[in-house]
């Protein structure tokens, strides 16, 4: 039985989601028709293809994110799951939380 | 998947930043908590029956502060008084809604509250002075305003000194924007972590060698609520390129933080350079390093209509002040409701005659 898409939830938080018209939970399906084995590089891509609303830079650079947001896999700093190669699993949540906003 | 580098057996949920350690959650909580208690009984911020206001945005750093300092007080007996304090700057729709975070502080840490306004203060809101001066000097304003209002709602509330959320990456920030500046003075004092004592309230820094990636994932594991948005008039700041080149040398190697810290602290400053000395302003009798303090040269600027004049260099405010002097000096701002500092009473007692204040 063949699976077609893959299930996954994002947030983002620490003012993040600003770049995303405020909105701080997606349930997202990504497509496994092209890309079978989808990694956190390839997800930044689709996020910036389909969700970012404005400033990509302020999100995304040099095919990370932008120095100073974090990223979390399961409640996991992302650091330790090899950061962008990670390669998502079904039903995974990840989120971006940005240390660049002030109080 | 990693384990806790103490061997506890539990799985690691973050990389440290600053040792390179992978630790689990309560690990991680214990390292943080006992690393500021660390800075604290080191560095002897605190005695015992003291009252402390804890300089309170809404933002992680603030939030974070006051949750610590409760718990550390509680737990190791600092027998500390803790209590908020927030400057209201008037800027619409960021920091009226960064207050009612505060407010949430102030009821889950159950801590009084204290909010001074500039609009109290200085008799301008920054949306006002944004509206006179442009998007381009607004910063000096807020900056110069806000340490002043602070140590005006220390002395009303009589505290014995103000803690601010200021993290490693902060005060490293602040080392390198000294240095592009070349501001000798500054650098030499900005990684102090006790500052004014002597000549006022005491700031002190119980964040100083917290890592922000530390702040928020402690936040985010503990679930603090804090507030987080651009100011809407900063994005023109000077402090953001310094973030930037920081943020991106942090990248290739988290210890640059810790290691430009280092650096200024172990800076003296050659003794042909020129320090200020610091006395008293001659308008509100504020602590200054001129004759009139920054706030009360802005202030004065704004009110006559001349917001520029206290940018720049501050010889050149003082010779328009010295020539506006000499032809008599009379202040234009007790017109309306635009009231100058140097009319007001001394620290805090015509504060107290306002009714919004509130606890």
């Amino acid at each position: 039985m063949s699976v077609d898409t893959l299930p996954i939830s994002i947030g983002f938080g620490g003012g993040a989601e600003l770049l995303f018209g405020n909105k701080k939970n997606f349930a997202i399906s990504l497509p496994v028709q092209e890309i079978t084995k989808w990694q956190i590089s390839d997800l930044l891509k689709w996020i910036q293809d389909n969700l970012l609303k404005e400033r990509p830079e302020l999100f995304i650079q040099d095919n990370s994110v932008r120095p100073g947001i974090l990223v979390l896999i399961n409640d996991v700093d992302w650091e330790l799951m090899d950061t962008i190669n990670y390669v998502i699993q079904p039903n995974d949540e990840i989120v971006f939380i940005s240390t660049l906003h002030g109080g | 998947m990693s384990s806790c580098s103490t061997k506890c057996g539990k799985k690691a949920v973050l990389k440290r930043p600053k040792t390179g350690d992978v630790l689990c959650k309560e690990c991680f909580f214990e390292a943080f908590e006992t690393e500021i208690h660390f800075t604290i009984t080191r560095a002897k911020l605190f005695k015992a029956g003291m009252t402390v206001a804890v300089a309170a945005s809404g933002g992680k750093d603030s939030t974070v502060l006051a949750y610590i300092l409760k718990i550390l007080n509680e737990r190791f007996n600092y027998d500390l008084r803790l209590v908020l304090l927030s400057i209201d700057e008037g800027i619409t729709g960021y920091r009226d809604d960064s207050l009612d975070t505060v407010k949430r502080n102030r009821d889950d840490y159950d801590m009084p509250l204290t909010i001074l306004s500039y609009k109290d203060l200085y008799g301008w809101t920054m949306d006002e002075i944004v509206a006179e001066i442009g998007r381009k000097n607004n910063c000096t304003f807020c900056g110069v305003f806000r340490r002043q209002a602070l140590d005006r709602g220390a002395a009303l509330l009589k505290v014995d000194c103000i803690a601010t959320g200021h993290n490693a990456d902060d005060i490293a920030e602040t080392v390198l924007m000294n240095i592009l500046r070349g501001d000798l003075a500054r650098l030499n004092r900005c990684t102090s972590i006790i500052t004014g004592h002597g000549d006022g309230i005491a700031r002190v820094k119980p964040l100083k060698y917290t890592y922000e990636k530390e702040i928020v994932m402690y936040a985010y594991f503990k679930q603090l609520v804090y507030f987080s948005t651009e100011c809407i008039f900063a994005p023109n700041a000077y402090r953001g390129h310094a973030r930037v080149l920081l943020k991106d040398m942090e990248k290739i190697d988290p210890a640059v933080i810790m290691n430009i810290i280092h650096s200024g602290e172990s800076l003296t400053v050659n003794e042909e350079v020129n320090m200020p000395t610091l006395t008293k302003c001659s308008r509100c009798n504020h602590v200054s390093s001129q004759t009139v303090c920054k706030a009360c040269v802005l202030l004065e600027g704004l009110n006559r209509g001349l917001p520029k004049l206290g940018i720049g260099k501050s010889s050149k405010a003082k010779k328009m002040i010295a020539e506006h002097d000499k032809k008599k000096y009379e202040c234009s701002s007790s017109a309306e409701n635009k009231q100058c500092i140097c009319k007001n009473d001394p620290v805090g007692n015509s504060i107290d005659r306002k009714n919004d204040v509130t606890w």
